[in-house]
Parts: C-alpha cells; structure tokens; sequence
C-alpha cells in the first residue's frame, strides 16, 4: 500500500481558541473583569470565592460560574453572596472549555456585572490546556498540599497569572514551607504575583480585593478604547 | 484526563480536512505535542484508539513527535532549552525566563493517506 502525506498543520484547540479569543473581546467590550480559578479539589477554591464574591458584593456587581463534575453544592454555598451565580456540570469531562462557557453566559447581561469569576473543575492538569477567555487566571495552592505542588505541575502554573496560597491558617500547624512554596512558583512561572490569604480569618484577602480593582479600572479604560 | 477530549477533537478536525478534501482514507495521523502542553503522550495514545472506534479513523496509527520546552533568554538573547519543565532559567546563566518558544504545541502536523 503506498500513502502520501497531506499536510495540515492545524492546531487540535482551534475551536476553543478562536471561542475564547471572542469571549475576550466580549467581556472587554463590556467592561467586565474576567478571572479564572484553578486548583486541586478539595484546596479552598470555594470558600476563597466566597470571601472574594462578599468583599467585592459591598460596592461592586459581581457573578460566579461554577463548574463541577456534578452537584450544586458549590453553587448554592456562593449564592449566600450573590444571586448571580450559575453551576455548570460537566458530567465525566475533568475541564471547563469555552464552549461551556459561553452557554452558561446565555441570557446574562454583562454590561451589568463588574466582576465574574470561572471556577474550573477541581483539577491541576486537564484545565491548563483550554483558554476560557478570562482577563486573569488564579491558581490556588492550600498550605495543607505541600510546597512541592507548582514542581508536580508546572503546566497549570506556568498558564496562570497569580498564584494563591490558601488556608494560611493551617500553615503552622501542617509544616508549611512559604519559602520554599514561593521558590518553586517563581520556578516555574518566573516574576509570577504570589498572595497568601486565610478565608477563615479573612487574613491577605486586602491585597486580593486591591489587584482585583485595579484589574477592573484598567478593564474599564480598555473599554473606553475599544468603543471609541 | 483530557486526553480523551483532545482525541475527539482531533478527529472532528481532521474528519472536517477529510472533507474539504474530497474524502481521505487516513492511515496515520503525525501530531506534534509539546512536553509542556499538558497533554500526556501516553495517555493520548490509548485515547485515540478509543476515540476513533466507529468513525472514519478507525484502525488509523497515531504518530507524536515530542516538542522539546525551549525559552527566550532576555540576557543572552537566545533561545535555550531549561534544565527541566519545571525549571524555567536559562542553562548558560541562570536568568529565569517566562517567554515560551516552543513546547505548547498540540497541532496535527500532517495526515499520511493512501494514494
């Protein structure tokens, strides 16, 4: 059997890129902060977006997608926050792409939301590979996993934008190596912003709300570029 | 495991150039997968079999070819490889870089057909 080869040279995520580039330009034209959430399950995500959906609710329209593999559990936690919150379930898929994204958005008026944060499916490898439009990504590392986790899996932290370190609280008592933590982050995701934060305590959540602010000022003067 | 997912949407592509071809009888697929992608080689391999089953790549070889991670030093200008992926510094002198040259790929990089 003779073969030729037929050259394509396409990339697998095309798709998914093109959707999420448009789902950018979307939010930036209405002036919405978009930011994205990763971890490992069980690392705080929830209860950080809480905080985060409280603190920002006091004098900003905030809305949360939530993706999980199954329940609503997670969604109905945050709606003590905000009403403005949609779960999206993704039955057996480890990720959210854009395409789930831009569905769950249906109906939603952005115009009228300052902040909106994607919580991806608790997991530190499938999520990496699928933009999802957001302005910012967060990746969240508990100070109960270890400090070894950025070294595990670079990849999610390399293609996210800040680094979190959550349940500073429990640092002490689970022998938590900051430095190091902070060592391996900068590792793989060189000059990459780190946060350490308690939800519990409300302890490092400031400086969060700060970046965020300024995140959406600088959204709201892109905005202003791109309509003139 | 997204491996599964990458699968099926390799296929729906390449289904599609199949198409806009004029029909292909496929006999191997060459992937070009970056190492810092987050798609495991291995992983995918075992997805393609099951993906394919029943659609028009059934019984179609899959073949990846390993992107190497290769930075951009700011300070000597060059592209180099890191020590590790998840080391990202410049193996000359040390600098930490953060622009990616080469590793992310997942691109299909040609389809070998029967003439």
């Amino acid at each position: 059997m003779t073969t030729r080869m037929v050259e394509v040279r396409a990339k697998v995520l095309k798709q998914n890129d093109l959707l999420a580039r448009a789902l950018r330009e979307r939010f930036r034209r209405e002036g919405t902060c978009v930011v994205g959430l990763v971890s490992s399950p069980g690392s705080g995500k929830t209860a950080f977006l809480e905080k985060l959906l409280a603190g920002l609710a006091r004098d900003a329209r905030v809305a949360a997608l939530v993706g999980d593999l199954a329940t609503e559990n997670d969604a109905e936690r945050l709606r003590r926050a905000t009403p403005n919150v949609r779960q999206i379930t993704t039955g057996t898929v480890c990720h959210l792409d854009a395409q789930m994204v831009e569905k769950a958005l249906e109906e939603w008026r952005l115009d009228r939301i300052d902040f909106l944060f994607i919580e991806n499916v608790g997991n530190l490898v499938c999520p990496s590979s699928y933009d999802l439009g957001e302005e910012l990504r967060f990746v969240l590392l508990s100070a109960t996993e270890g400090e070894d986790k950025p070294l595990k899996y670079p990849t999610i932290f390399n293609s996210s934008d800040v680094a979190i370190i959550t349940k500073m609280d429990l640092a002490e008592a689970a022998e938590f190596d900051l430095p190091a933590a902070r060592r391996n982050i900068e590792s793989v995701r060189p000059g990459m912003q780190v946060f350490e934060v308690s939800a519990k305590t409300g302890n490092g959540m400031q400086a969060v709300f700060d970046l965020l602010h300024a995140q959406l000022a600088s959204a709201r003067q892109s905005q202003v570029a791109v309509t003139r | 495991m997204h491996e599964l997912s990458i699968a099926i949407s390799m296929i729906d592509q390449i289904t599609e150039e199949s198409a806009n071809r004029g029909g292909l009888d496929v006999e191997a697929v060459h992937l070009r997968l970056g190492v810092f992608s987050g798609v495991d080689k291995d992983a995918l391999l075992f997805a393609w079999e099951l993906a394919c089953e029943g659609s028009c790549l059934e019984g179609s070889r899959l073949v990846i070819e390993s992107i190497p991670l290769v930075i951009y030093c700011d300070a000597c200008q060059k592209d180099r490889v890191p020590p590790s992926v998840y080391q990202l510094s410049c193996p000359d002198c040390g600098t930490p870089g953060q622009k990616i040259v080469t590793g992310r790929e997942i691109e299909v990089a040609s389809l070998e057909v029967v003439a």
